[in-house]
C-alpha cells in the first residue's frame, strides 16, 4: 500500500498499520476521547494556529537555522553535513513545540492542572515552562534514577514552579515516570491533562504530538531546498520514544529518495536490559497505551533497558516508528554510549556546539557514514543541547578534569 | 462476594492454600492475579505484590497450573485477570484452551479497551469462557454499551476514577453508574476499586450483584496469611446472600 506510506496517518482508532492503537483501563477512555475531539476542532481553528504560530515564533524562537557544519565535514572529508538546530529552541531542545501546542489545548478543554512525565527532565522543563506561562499547575514525574542523572534540571523545573514527584517503582526511569503519570491521570481526570512528552501512549498522542513536531522537518526541507537546491540524501534522528524524529522525518516521507535514520540507544552491549535499541532487540507488544516494539522477556514482561542517555533509555518506541520501521521507509540503527560520547566531544571541538547526549547517538551515525558519501547531503537533528549532560560527560570524559588540574 | 489476590505472592505454592482459605471465609469469586512489570491500573500494594510474585518465578503459564492445582479440591469460580501484554505475549488461543483445561472461568484484561478486544474476545468465547470487562464512571452511554455487548458473566464496575487500592469512604460515583449499566444490560454487576472494609461491603449489599475486594486482601497476606480465613470472613459478614455468578 504505497499510497498510505506517502501521508502515514492512523486509522480513525488511532492504528499506524497494526502498530499505535488505544490500549487503557476503561476511566481513560473518555478523557481520550475528548482530547482526541479537541485536538481535531482545533485543528480546523484558524485562532489556533495563529496563537501557536506566534508563540513558536516570538517565545520558543522559531524557525531554528539550518546549520552547514563546514568544519565537521571538512574534517570527515565526505557528505555534507547540515545541523537542524532545535537545541537553539527556547528550554534548549525541540520539546518546547509540543508543549505550547498541548498547552493550548488544555486550556481549550479547561484544564488548570497538567502533569508531565520527563526522562532526561527536558521534556520536564518544557512542561514546567509551559505552566508557568500560562498560569497552570505543573507536577512532573520523573524516575529517582532520572533525577539523580539530570540534577539540573530538577533543579529548573522547581524554579519554574514545578512540583517534581520522583518515581522510585521499577528500573526508576522513563517508563516508570509514564506508569506513574498515568496513574495520577486516572485518578484525576476532570481537572488535568497530561502533557505527554513523546510520540507515544493510547491514540491521540502519537499522531498529535508528532503534528506539533512537524514543523522541524518542514522547516528543515524548505531550508535545505533553499541552501542547496535539492533534497538531502539522508536524514538523522535519535530515537527514544521518537517525537524529535517523527517530527523531522514526517514531511519527507513522500520524498522517496530521502533515507530515513533514526538512531537508537545501543548502550554498553547487545544483552537484554543493556541497551535500548527495540528494533534489534525486541518484538511488537502492548505498553502503556499502545502497541509498539517492545523490549520484553518471553512472559511478557517489559525488561530494564539501559542507556547513558536518561532521553533513549525507554523500553517501547512511537507506533508510527514501528510502522515506518515494518513498511522500510525508515531505517534504525543503534549508537552505544561511548560512540556517542565521542561524538559531543568531535562536534564540540569542531563546530563549538554541546550536543545533548540524546543528539549525540544521531550525530555518531552521521560521522560514522559521512567520510564513504563524498557526494551526498546529510541533515542532523540536533533536538537539544547538552548543558543537562555536563555532569554525565565528566564521568565519562575524567581525563579532561585531570588535565584541567595539571595546568592549574 | 469476590476476591483478589496476586498469584505467586509471595510464592507460586503459596496461593491454592490463600485460596481455599478465601473460600472457607466466604469468598463466592476469585480473581487470579497474573503479575505484570507495569501495572498502570493498580496502586502501590498490588504492584508489590506483583514485583515479588514476578521475582518467585510466577509467568502466566505457572498461574494457570495454580488454578489446575486449586480445581483438584474446589469447584470456586476463577477469573484470570491481568494485562494484554502477557496474555498477548502468550497468544490469544493458545491462552484460551490452556486456561479452559486448567478450570479457569474467564479473563479480565485491565488495558483492553471495547475498540482493540475483537480477537481476544473471539478467541475466549470460543473456548467457552467468560470475557468480562471494566466499566468506570467516566464512560460515555456509548461506551457501557459496548462494554455490555463484549462482557459475558458478569460486567465490573470500577467505583471511582483512580487506581486499585485501600479508600475511607465509597465514592459518590458508584451509585450512578450502578443505575447508568443497568440500562444496557441484565449481567449481574460487581463493584470494586477501593472497597475494603465491612462497612463498604454493607453499604453496596443489595444494590450490586457482588463486591470486589483486591488490595486489602493482598496486604493481609503480606501481613499475616495466617488470620486470612478469618479476614475473609470479616468482611463477608454484611452479606446476606450468597452471590450467584457464572
Amino acid at each position: 500500500m504505497p499510497s498510505q506510506i506517502m501521508t502515514s496517518q492512523p486509522d480513525a482508532g488511532g492504528h499506524f498499520g497494526t502498530y499505535g492503537g488505544r490500549y487503557v483501563p476503561e476511566v481513560l477512555m473518555s478523557p481520550l476521547e475528548e482530547l482526541e475531539h479537541t485536538y481535531a476542532e482545533a485543528k480546523q481553528d484558524p485562532s489556533f494556529h495563529a496563537e501557536l504560530d506566534y508563540l513558536l515564533k516570538n517565545y520558543a524562537g522559531r524557525p531554528t537555522p539550518l546549520y552547514y557544519a563546514k568544519h565537521l565535514s571538512d574534517h570527515l572529508g565526505g557528505a555534507k553535513l547540515y545541523i537542524k538546530r532545535e537545541d537553539l529552541l527556547h528550554t534548549g531542545a525541540h520539546k518546547i513545540n509540543n508543549c505550547l501546542g498541548q498547552a493550548l489545548l488544555a486550556r481549550r478543554m479547561g484544564k488548570k492542572r497538567i502533569i508531565a512525565e520527563t526522562g532526561a527532565g527536558q521534556h520536564g522543563v518544557a512542561t514546567a515552562t509551559v505552566c508557568a506561562l500560562f498560569g497552570m499547575d505543573c507536577t512532573v514525574y520523573m524516575g529517582e534514577e532520572d533525577m539523580r542523572r539530570q540534577r539540573l534540571n530538577v533543579f529548573r523545573m522547581r524554579l519554574l514552579g514545578a512540583k517534581v514527584v520522583p518515581v522510585t517503582n521499577g528500573s526508576r526511569t522513563l517508563k516508570d515516570a509514564i506508569s506513574e503519570a498515568m496513574r495520577d491521570w486516572v485518578t484525576n481526570v476532570s481537572d488535568t491533562h497530561y502533557l505527554l512528552g513523546s510520540a507515544l501512549g493510547a491514540h491521540p498522542y502519537p499522531a498529535m504530538v508528532r503534528d506539533f513536531h512537524r514543523v522541524i522537518g518542514l522547516e528543515a526541507r524548505e531550508q535545505i531546498l533553499q541552501i542547496e537546491g535539492r533534497l538531502p540524501d539522508a536524514v538523522f534522528a535519535c530515537v527514544g520514544g521518537g517525537s524529535n524524529a517523527i517530527g523531522i522525518f514526517h514531511p519527507f516521507i513522500a520524498d522517496s529518495t530521502v533515507k530515513l535514520i533514526g538512531i537508537e540507544a545501543g548502550g554498553r552491549g547487545t544483552q537484554l536490559g543493556e541497551h535500548a535499541a527495540r528494533f534489534s532487540g525486541g518484538s511488537p507488544g502492548v505498553l502503556q497505551g499502545t502497541r509498539s516494539y517492545l523490549l520484553q522477556d518471553d512472559d511478557g514482561q517489559i525488561a530494564l533497558t539501559h542507556s547513558v542517555s536518561a532521553g533513549l533509555d525507554y523500553a517501547s518506541v512511537g507506533p508510527e516508528h514501528a510502522w515506518l520501521h515494518e513498511r522500510g521507509r525508515a531505517e534504525y540503527v543503534s549508537c552505544s554510549d561511548a560512540n556517542a560520547v565521542a561524538a559531543a566531544v568531535t562536534l564540540s571541538r569542531t563546530e563549538g556546539i554541546i550536543p545533548a547526549l540524546e543528539s549525540s547517538h544521531a550525530v555518531a551515525e552521521a560521522i560514522r557514514l559521512a567520510p564513504d558519501r563524498p557526494n551526498e547531503i546529510f541533515i542532523v537533528n540536533l533536538s537539544g543541547r547538552g548543558d543537562k549532560d555536563i555532569d554525565i560527560y565528566r564521568e565519562n570524559l575524567q581525563e579532561l578534569d585531570h588535565e584541567a588540574g595539571e595546568t592549574a | 462476594m469476590i476476591a483478589y489476590l496476586t498469584a505467586g505472592d509471595p510464592t507460586p505454592d503459596a496461593t491454592p492454600g490463600f485460596v481455599a482459605a478465601l473460600e472457607r471465609g466466604g469468598a463466592d469469586l476469585i480473581e487470579l492475579g497474573v503479575p505484570f512489570s507495569d501495572p498502570i491500573a493498580d496502586g502501590p500494594v498490588i504492584q508489590q505484590a506483583g514485583d515479588r510474585a514476578i521475582r518467585a518465578g510466577t509467568n502466566l503459564a505457572r498461574v494457570l497450573a495454580i488454578a489446575a492445582e486449586i480445581r483438584k479440591t474446589s469447584e470456586v469460580p476463577l477469573l484470570l485477570f491481568t494485562y494484554l501484554n502477557p496474555a498477548l505475549r502468550y497468544g490469544f488461543e493458545r491462552l484460551a484452551r490452556d486456561a479452559k483445561a486448567s478450570g479457569i472461568d474467564g479473563c479480565l484484561l485491565t488495558d483492553v479497551s471495547v475498540e482493540e478486544a475483537g480477537d481476544y474476545v473471539k478467541a475466549i468465547r470460543d473456548a467457552g469462557l467468560d470475557t468480562v470487562f471494566l466499566a468506570a464512571p467516566t464512560s460515555t452511554e456509548e461506551r457501557l454499551k459496548l462494554v455490555a455487548k463484549y462482557s459475558s458473566g458478569f460486567i465490573y464496575l470500577v467505583s471511582r476514577t483512580g487506581i486499585t487500592g485501600e479508600q475511607q469512604t465509597i465514592a459518590d460515583s458508584a451509585m450512578p453508574l450502578v443505575q447508568r449499566m443497568r440500562a444496557h444490560t441484565n449481567l449481574p454487576l460487581a463493584m470494586g476499586f477501593g472497597i475494603s472494609t465491612p462497612q463498604h461491603v454493607a453499604s453496596l449489599a443489595g444494590k450490586v450483584e457482588a463486591v470486589v475486594v483486591g488490595s486489602a486482601i493482598v496486604r493481609q497476606i503480606e501481613a499475616d496469611s495466617t488470620k486470612l480465613e478469618d479476614f475473609m470472613r470479616g468482611l463477608c459478614t454484611p452479606i446476606l446472600k450468597k452471590a450467584a455468578i457464572f
